[in-house]
């Protein structure tokens, strides 16, 4: 079943009075269940892809069908919406809010959503999921980075949503730790959860089933093919 | 999202920046202090002036000499109300409850080795009713005394006081300019009315005072007393047609002479307030201003510090509302608090200057309301325009910013 349909993905910007095609003429197709690296250089376009993935943007045209529902042509709160029923973001500086615990953190994505009766329960559960319910009531700047890059992802799953898309997730960790937390999003993944990565480590896109390359705002053939992970840990 | 979740968060903040929450409420707590304890203030000299004004005599009506001069040059009173324009007017003016003619002076008053300069007021036994004076020792002089020009006084509590000190004052003599006047009664006291103290005065029968003492033989005042407040306009109106017959004057001239009423004391002083009030309004609109603006500016320096963290908001699902609620709701607790601080400091200020003077500085709800009600509206009208910028950010934008 398609998690994700994109059809010409295309996306331009103005940069110093030149148009810059970003994006220029993207398909890809993604199952549910899937766990997949988008990869590709810097300038390639994948913060790009993931903005429009994410539903942060959306295409100057092309169709991107996220879960069965068009969402190429939505306004600013439909967005809104649906970044918080169906994308959980995971971000390289882990983007927790300051002056709130772990749970509450965890508890907002429900809070938006106008679920406040099952927000404590459900931020709860995240937390047991990456194993970090005993730190609950810990600031972020009293977490380490491991310990916070978890407490992002358990709010990225809080709200059960279709994707969870995650934007160079080690890129602020030890290579230890970024282990670790590569190992959680295929824990999530074997428990049935479609994982995005957007990175430009191939170490941390192995960890993936399939890799989609992208180069000049084009899905391309990487230059070196990747061994990717066929279910086994490296 | 649930309110108290948004007025938690809102607190959060405010506290993690207090000394910047404080100083942007500064202009609001000034200016909320300001409304109420003006307010507060413009009313007590309100119920003070009144007060006081009731207290010079009901059902009054005070006749004085015009100004001299022409134009715009004013040089003094005249001296063209007379004892015999006291006498018609009693006479034709059959509204008149009763009149008392007046002569003012400033004397030397002596007693011993005491001396104190005081006002001197001459006139009839009739002035002690009309002006709302009692006798606290002694009596007051009579119609016969008068007639008899007899040399007695009757002095106010302070003069007593400065004069005799603890000592009884009746039945004692003292100096007057150098003249014997026996005192036969000393008054209650009144209270200082600022502008004039009725309890430093010498009374004496004005025959005396025109011949003797201040040596003039015209009147500075005729006090009326009307029988009921009603009929002040008639006898003003009468009044003025017989003193401008007696006076001789053509129809094209102007009355030589003021009749006031206590209606229009009252009026003027009402005015007066009024005046005052306006200018607290003024004053405190202005700060209020201020304190608006400084509120908006905290909250754009807030809502720029906190651009990465909207984007986060936003990513996980913030609608514009969302985000546009929680900085109107910082912005309104902001200046609410400093309402509340405003209001408190304001009765504090209230209580101290009715402590420490004879005003009684009350603070209405209807002043706290205003208070209370200026502050959040400032909150709402000058934290909107922060807080829809927030709302309309791009999130991708946010989410890159440093």
């Amino acid at each position: 079943m398609a998690m994700i349909q994109a059809q010409d993905i295309v996306k331009a910007y103005e940069l110093g009075g030149q148009i810059v095609r970003a994006l220029d003429g993207v398909s890809l197709h993604i199952d549910a269940g899937e766990m997949i690296a988008v990869r590709g250089p810097s300038g390639s376009g994948k913060s790009t892809l993931m903005n429009i993935l994410g539903c942060l943007d959306t295409p100057d045209s092309g169709q991107y069908v996220l879960a069965g529902e068009d969402v190429s042509k939505l306004s600013g709160n439909r967005l809104a919406e649906i970044r918080n029923q169906r994308i959980g973001f995971v971000f390289q500086t882990f983007n927790l809010l300051p002056r709130m615990s772990a749970l509450e953190n965890v508890e907002l994505p429900l809070l938006y959503a106008g679920r406040q009766a099952e927000a404590r329960a459900a931020a709860i559960r995240a937390l047991q999921t990456v194993a970090l319910e005993d730190r609950m009531h810990h600031q972020p700047n009293q977490l380490s980075g491991g310990q916070r890059q978890r407490v992002s992802i358990a709010r990225a799953i809080v709200t059960d949503p279709a994707i969870v898309l995650a934007d160079e997730p080690t890129g602020a960790l030890d290579s230890h730790t970024g282990a670790e937390i590569m190992q959680l999003f295929r824990n999530l993944n074997r428990q049935g959860r479609t994982i995005i990565v957007v990175t430009h480590d191939p170490a941390i896109a192995r960890y993936c089933r399939r890799e989609i390359y992208l180069c000049d705002g084009r899905v391309a053939v990487p230059p070196v093919p990747l061994e990717l992970a066929a279910g086994v840990a490296p | 999202m649930m309110i108290w979740i948004i007025v938690k968060v809102a607190l959060r903040s405010l506290w993690a920046n207090r000394m910047r929450s404080v100083l942007a409420m500064l202009g609001i707590i000034i200016g909320v202090t300001a409304v109420i304890f003006v307010l507060a203030l413009v009313a007590a000299a309100k119920a003070n002036m009144m007060g006081r004004i009731s207290a010079m005599g009901t059902n009054l009506l005070v006749v004085s000499p015009g100004q001299r001069g022409t134009g715009g040059v004013m040089s003094g009173q005249q001296q063209n109300l007379t004892l015999d324009d006291a006498e018609a007017l009693i006479k034709k003016v059959s509204q008149i409850r009763d009149l008392a003619p007046v002569v003012r002076g400033s004397v030397q008053a002596k007693h011993l080795g005491k001396n104190a300069r005081t006002s001197l007021m001459g006139t009839s036994v009739t002035y002690f009713p009309i002006r709302n004076f009692e006798i606290e020792k002694g009596r007051l002089f009579n119609d016969a005394e008068c007639d008899a020009m007899s040399r007695v006084a009757v002095i106010g509590s302070t003069t007593a006081e400065n004069l005799f000190g603890q000592e009884a004052a009746c039945n004692e003599f003292i100096k007057l300019n150098g003249i014997n006047f026996r005192v036969i009664g000393v008054l209650k006291s009144k209270g200082d009315q600022g502008w004039f103290n009725p309890d430093d005065q010498v009374l004496i029968p004005y025959s005396v005072a025109m011949k003797q003492v201040v040596g003039i033989d015209y009147l500075n005042e005729i006090d009326i007393r009307a029988n009921s407040e009603t009929e002040l306009a008639t006898i003003q109106d009468l009044a003025t047609k017989l003193l401008r017959k007696r006076h001789h004057l053509q129809d094209d001239l102007d009355n030589d002479f003021n009749i006031r009423n206590q209606a229009e004391i009252l009026q003027m002083a009402d005015n007066m307030n009024h005046i005052l009030a306006l200018l607290a309004g003024g004053i405190a609109s202005i700060s209020l201003l201020v304190g608006g603006i400084g509120i908006m500016n905290i909250m754009l320096v807030t809502v720029t510090e906190r651009t990465r963290e909207n984007g986060v908001r936003k990513a996980i699902g913030a609608k514009d509302r969302d985000i546009l609620r929680q900085f109107l709701i910082e912005a309104v607790i902001m200046s609410a608090s400093g309402g509340v601080i405003g209001v408190l400091a304001g009765l504090v200020l209230a209580a101290i200057l009715s402590m420490a003077t004879t005003l009684q500085a009350t603070v209405t709800s209807f002043s706290i309301a205003l208070g209370l009600g200026f502050s959040m509206s400032v909150g709402i009208f000058f934290g909107y325009y922060p807080a829809r910028r927030a709302a309309k950010l791009n999130p991708i934008d946010a989410l890159r910013y440093e």
